[in-house]
């Protein structure tokens, strides 16, 4: 005999993927103190970069807001959407979750081809679009100077291309409202260009960061410190010579970094 | 007092799993552990040296360390009765998944790492039919699409298991662990508790190490090549 215990959905919890924000509240550094914030608001659209060393607690404020925490994390933070306590299926259910967190971590393991492989998850989401693992594949295509073709296998992908293809996923198979990315620029990708494809398809994006380009590009800083909020930066135009400065050194050294795959002499940095 | 059943794979993160639950009770519920395994298990030592809580171990030597558990369950819920234990953790081996060690009167739980293969779930069909919660430990580590479809596959072999996400080592999404254990009733009456299914549990002479080939040489269930199906030889 099969004992088989139901799975309930509760009615009251039953709410549309639609979130017009996401709010989180203070919780305590290590030191046992408040943090120093009233609350944030992070609408679609939005990026925001978590800066701040090494242990201080970046990557645990990312996980509070994947995991919608309501005062149950060690950081004590409550996060709300559209004001309220998150549905349970939205943390408990990948296909439900509004949240797609890719870290540095994150793998493909499946030894597929790439075009089977994202098949697979459109055949999980029971998706009927004929033309989404194309449109998904292009789209990762955008991020990455390495083209990624359809026939090639997961495992022998670059971490540059997985990443562009992890994203493109996020955006387009998973659906995903908001997207964290901890620590994941330096592989390779397009940051503008993802950034810039993000705010158009009305993401919100949050970074977990140390990257230059990636943290000016950002709208709002999250400043980290011994476990908590320090303090929150919006530079408006403030930066705007510095950030168009980066932009343009971050140009150089994608372009030599092709030239070197490509197996060129580099002569000048600036080749005319 | 409360039982608890943790099976699953080798290294799928059981003993992770364990040590967030007995942190999460410190200080409000005295926990006791039991540990079964073939040759050689730590995880004993371990817990009782980080938490000082009275902790148990179990080899099984030849035989199959679910048979063991099952044999030995009653006397280690005296042992952690009188350890005046309100929750008494039991973490089985589990080998060859072909075996469920969930009994009444417990919350069955099966731990699972989201990087053992999306067909993973399976393979393991008999420990998921019976458990009441399935953990998926390190989905921190696997793709989006990997993490839905290996979802997929568990509800593939039990519709309504209650299914927790987590980061076993961070302790991430356990909330739902903990809720499951509030809500779990104490033992009523351990002379009635019973396995919740029959499983696999070979125990024919071959399985206690007799290593002879051909049939003649052992007792218990055997078959014969030809002419009939599994046959009862000895008393």
């Amino acid at each position: 005999m099969i004992h088989i215990k139901k799975y309930h959905t509760n009615n009251q919890y039953m709410h549309p993927r639609t979130i017009e924000e996401i709010t989180i509240l203070p919780g305590k550094n290590r030191s046992g103190n408040i943090e120093n914030f009233s609350s944030i608001t992070i609408r679609p659209g939005d990026t925001i970069s978590i800066v701040g060393p090494t242990g201080s607690g970046k990557s645990a404020l990312v996980n509070d807001i994947e995991i919608f925490a309501h005062g149950d994390t060690v950081t004590g933070r409550t996060i709300l959407v559209n004001g309220e306590q998150a549905p349970e299926d939205f943390v408990r259910d990948p296909a439900k979750k509004p949240v797609a967190l890719i870290t540095q971590n994150t793998k493909c393991l499946a030894d597929m081809a790439v075009e089977d492989f994202l098949e697979m998850h459109v055949r999980s989401r029971k998706m009927t679009d004929e033309r989404i693992v194309e449109k998904t594949i292009a789209l990762a295509n955008e991020f990455t100077g390495e083209k990624i073709r359809p026939g090639v296998r997961m495992t022998s992908l670059s971490g540059g291309q997985t990443r562009s293809l992890m994203v493109a996923d996020a955006i387009i198979i998973s659906n995903a409202p908001i997207i964290l990315l901890d620590e994941v620029e330096n592989a390779g990708i397009f940051k503008e260009k993802v950034i810039e494809c993000l705010r158009t398809h009305q993401k919100a994006l949050i970074f977990v960061t140390h990257d230059p380009v990636v943290s000016l590009l950002s709208a709002k800083r999250i400043v980290m410190k011994n476990g908590a909020v320090e303090c929150i930066l919006e530079p408006g135009d403030e930066e705007k010579e510095a950030l168009a400065e980066i932009i343009r050194m971050d140009q150089t050294f994608c372009r030599m970094r092709e030239l070197i795959r490509a197996g060129e002499i580099i002569r000048s940095v600036n080749p005319v | 007092m409360k039982l608890i059943v943790i099976a699953g794979p080798p290294s799928a993160g059981k003993t992770a799993v364990v040590k967030q639950v007995i942190k999460r009770y410190s200080g409000e519920k005295r926990c006791a552990y039991l540990k079964i395994d073939v040759v050689r298990a730590f995880e004993d030592e371990e817990l009782a040296a980080e938490f000082g809580i009275p902790t148990k171990k179990v080899y099984s030597g030849d035989v199959c360390p679910d048979h063991v558990g099952i044999l030995v369950m009653k006397d280690a819920i005296g042992w952690a009765a009188s350890e005046r234990a309100d929750i008494f953790i039991v973490e089985s081996a589990g080998l060859c998944l072909r075996c469920s060690p969930f009994t009444t009167q417990s919350l069955g739980i099966v731990v699972l790492s989201a990087i053992s293969g999306v067909n993973t779930p399976l393979k393991m069909s008999a420990m998921l039919a019976l458990s009441d919660i399935a953990v998926v430990t390190r989905t921190d580590l696997v793709s989006q699409a990997e993490k839905e479809v290996f979802r997929e596959k568990i509800r593939e072999v039990n519709e309504g298991l209650d299914i927790i996400e987590t980061n076993a080592v961070q302790g991430t999404g356990l909330r739902y662990l903990f809720r499951a254990i509030d809500e779990q009733a104490e033992i009523s009456d351990p002379e009635k508790i019973v396995l919740k299914g029959a499983p696999p549990l070979g125990v024919c002479t071959i399985c206690v190490g007799k290593k002879e080939i051909g049939w003649q040489n052992h007792f218990g269930v055997i078959r014969k090549l030809e002419g009939a199906d599994f046959l009862f030889r000895g008393d």
